[in-house]
């Protein structure tokens, strides 16, 4: 047995839960810090400048701020904003009308409010720009045909359009258009990011596009004037909790106005295709539109990624190593005190079964509604992942453990918690290391998606990553989680080189 | 008449359809080896397992040294009833210091009775001081089955239950190890119930014999008994080699 807690690896095992359990109450309570404010943001491009733009804003105003960036999907961060776990973002009036609101009618500022009453949510004032679908095509055959309405553009009977799919199947995309124009002709559906490339060689002359795209100057784009204004306003506002005092609101209304489409599309532009960072870009605007100096512009300089990556480095095994913990914490008892029952055991694992088949991303949507977005459903979601291989390894190492040592033990006059833990346990240990380590490898992986639902980590990375098509961000987060992996596998060999005898380890016991 | 040191009362033991044992009653006399011998499937190794509470009959009592083994808690009584089996039963986890010494090491012993009962033990059996370390993977199957004696008789049992503990040895091993048996009962007064399928062996060990067939006892008596007046042509057939149990 070396089990003797005075064993250096024991210890620095333990330190190391320590350190990460402090790490966890000092996030925990840093909740009240006089003048601080956490920033949301979508994960698309646009969404995330202007929260940066709102963060720098009140960097400069000397706030504390919590940027909670790259959440995925309109309902987890409006959630997020209900719950009070984000203070501010930037939200869409179409959308916040038709997705969140249920609302047909013109989006307007009071209409709108009038409708979040009640919701300890509201909408300031826009920032001028309207973010809406419009249908783009090449200037130069635009002025060749001499159209410039989308009217016209149903009286040209061959040309060819490509649309995004979800265009093809939005209400307020394709469909409706048909019958607001009475289009005749039909689309071919195509990525939306192919479409670009598709009309800059011709394969198609018009496609769907996002009013405020940076893309669109660079192919040499022209929007087609919606006159029959079918297309509803998405006009971007910062959206916030109702309770953020007149301050804080003074400080995000000074953005009001200020950037209208050709702004937006510009400042866009700076990210995709100029390729600077948000923060970059962000100080830029502040500096240009007087609101702040550039030389004492604070984040945007480039900062080195070493920081960053070490924080999410250390978020990501805090999210993973809790999980584990609590994974062990109720699998292992669990295990081993239904191994005996062949009934309970086996519903058991079919329940732990049945929760590792739900996707992953799917589990972590449906954590929101219960426990809201950020570290807490991300963890319980992993704890729910980790519980199958821990529940599993335990229950089968310790049924398989050869029948007649079991008699002999129980013969010698041992007690049940003496055959436990002397006979039963460390017999067991090496299979239900061997699931432990199973577990902790696939909840560091799949912590890489709880960014998703804004729990940080090196997910956030590879998010933000994938929503700019930016590789190298995204290996910021792949490869530091790669070797995580690596290093938990080697950990594992460690601590069961110290835990079980050589002749005993899996799979080389000799015969 | 001593006390027996386990007595059988109306015992019923059935696995399924399946009956074992079908209203056995039976007394063990204490302080000398009494061998049991029959063929696989006799009951015969369920019988001792009953003696120390491992098996649960469905009907019947049985005592040990005149206790009920209901009476009290089982694990005081196991403390008191060495355990050996057939393949040694030793937990590979552990050196043969800690399998022959784990028992003695929980009761508490101080470390000096612990070490003189150990050696003493390893002296009895033969085995060399040096596989004290030794893992029971690296020991050789009639090592590993006197680790599993010692262990079985660390604490000084006033009985031990043997279950086939020399069969599975090779011819030569298990002759020795057998001599080693004999210098044990010189050395140390005990009861011992010995379950085996091989006769010979048992004329070998013990003083009495009980053969069993299907469950019940075909007949019960001395060594000298048995073999001359044997009760049944199923014990006269016990005699000869390759007869009808193996």
């Amino acid at each position: 047995m070396k089990w003797s807690i005075a064993n250096p690896l024991v210890l620095s095992v333990l330190r190391i839960l320590m350190m990460s359990l402090c790490l966890i109450a000092n996030t925990a309570m840093a909740g009240d810090e006089p003048l601080s404010i956490t920033v949301g943001s979508k994960n698309f491009n646009e969404n995330y400048l202007l929260a940066e733009v709102i963060s720098q804003l009140f960097e400069h105003a000397g706030y504390e701020v919590d940027r909670k960036f790259g959440m995925t999907g309109t309902l987890i961060i409006y959630e997020a904003l209900r719950t009070k776990e984000v203070d501010v973002y930037v939200e869409y009036t179409g959308t916040l009308g038709q997705v969140i609101l249920n609302y047909d009618g013109e989006p307007s500022l009071e209409n709108l409010n009038a409708r979040l009453t009640g919701e300890a949510v509201e909408i300031l004032p826009s920032f001028g720009f309207n973010n809406t679908y419009a249908l783009a095509i090449k200037r130069d055959y635009a002025d060749q045909l001499g159209i410039s309405t989308v009217s016209e553009l149903v009286t040209q009977p061959d040309i060819e359009m490509g649309f995004s799919i979800e265009f093809l199947n939005r209400a307020d995309g394709w469909p409706g258009l048909v019958s607001a124009y009475g289009f005749s002709q039909q689309p071919t559906g195509m990525d939306h990011g192919l479409a670009y490339q598709a009309i800059d060689d011709g394969t198609i002359d018009v496609t769907d596009a996002f009013s405020t795209d940076g893309d669109l100057d660079r192919y040499d784009l022209q929007l087609l004037e919606d006159d029959l204004e079918f297309f509803p306003h998405y006009f971007g506002a910062p959206l916030i909790n109702a309770e953020l005092p007149v301050d804080a609101r003074n400080i995000i209304n000074r953005l009001a106005g200020l950037i209208d489409d050709a702004r937006m599309r510009d400042l866009n532009g700076r990210v995709m295709l100029d390729g600077k960072s948000f923060a970059e870009v962000a100080g830029e605007f502040l500096a240009e539109e007087g609101l702040v100096a550039l030389s004492d512009n604070i984040s945007a300089t480039a900062t080195s990624i070493w920081p960053r990556l070490w924080r999410n480095t250390l978020v990501h095994v805090q999210l993973t190593l809790i999980a584990l913990l609590l994974g062990c914490a109720v699998g292992l008892p669990l295990g081993i005190t239904i191994y005996r029952s062949r009934r309970l055991s086996r519903s058991m694992l079919y329940i732990a079964g049945l929760l590792q088949t739900v996707p992953s991303i799917a589990l972590l949507a449906l954590m929101i509604p219960l426990f809201g977005i950020g570290q807490k459903p991300a963890i319980i979601a992993l704890f729910m992942y980790s519980l199958l291989p821990i529940l599993r390894s335990t229950i089968t190492a310790l049924l398989t453990i050869d029948p007649v040592l079991k008699r002999v033990a129980e013969a010698l006059g041992m007690t049940r918690i003496q055959q436990l833990v002397h006979v039963l346990v460390p017999l067991a240990l090496p299979n239900v290391l061997t699931g432990v380590k199973t577990a902790a490898i696939i909840s560091i992986g799949t912590a890489t998606l709880a960014a998703f639902i804004g729990a940080g980590g090196l997910g956030e990375p590879i998010v933000t990553g994938l929503a700019l098509n930016d590789t190298s961000l995204i290996l910021q987060g792949a490869i530091p989680a790669a070797g995580l992996a690596i290093l938990t596998e080697l950990l594992f060999d460690v601590l069961e080189r110290s835990l079980v005898k050589p002749h005993m380890l899996v799979g080389q016991l000799p015969t | 008449m001593p006390i027996p040191c386990i007595e059988y009362n109306d015992i019923t033991k059935s696995y399924g359809d399946k009956t074992i044992l079908n209203g056995l009653s039976l007394s063990i006399t204490a302080n000398i080896t009494t061998a049991i011998v029959g063929a696989s499937g006799s009951g015969k190794s369920t019988l001792i397992q009953i003696a120390n509470g491992l098996i649960i009959p469905e009907r019947g009592q049985v005592s040990v040294f005149g206790s009920p083994i209901t009476n009290g808690k089982i694990t005081d009584k196991r403390l008191a009833i060495g355990y050996s089996v057939q393949g040694a039963g030793l937990f590979p986890h552990m050196s043969v210091f800690e399998n022959i010494t784990l028992m003695a090491t929980l009761q508490r012993w101080s470390e000096q009775d612990t070490k003189i009962r150990f050696h003493t033990l390893m002296q009895l059996l033969e085995l060399d001081r040096e596989l004290s370390d030794r893992y029971p993977f690296s020991l050789s199957g009639g090592q590993q089955q006197r680790v599993s004696l010692c262990r079985a008789m660390m604490l000084n049992p006033p009985l031990l239950l043997l279950d086939e503990p020399f069969s599975a040895l090779d011819p030569v091993t298990r002759v020795s190890i057998q001599q080693e048996f004999l210098k044990l009962q010189q050395a140390e007064t005990r009861s011992m119930v010995l379950v085996t399928h091989d006769m010979f062996e048992a004329i070998k060990l013990a003083q009495e014999i009980i053969v069993m067939r299907d469950g019940r006892i075909e007949q019960q008596g001395s060594v000298a008994e048995i073999q001359n007046n044997p009760a049944s042509d199923y014990v006269q057939a016990l005699f000869h080699a390759g007869g009808p149990v193996v």
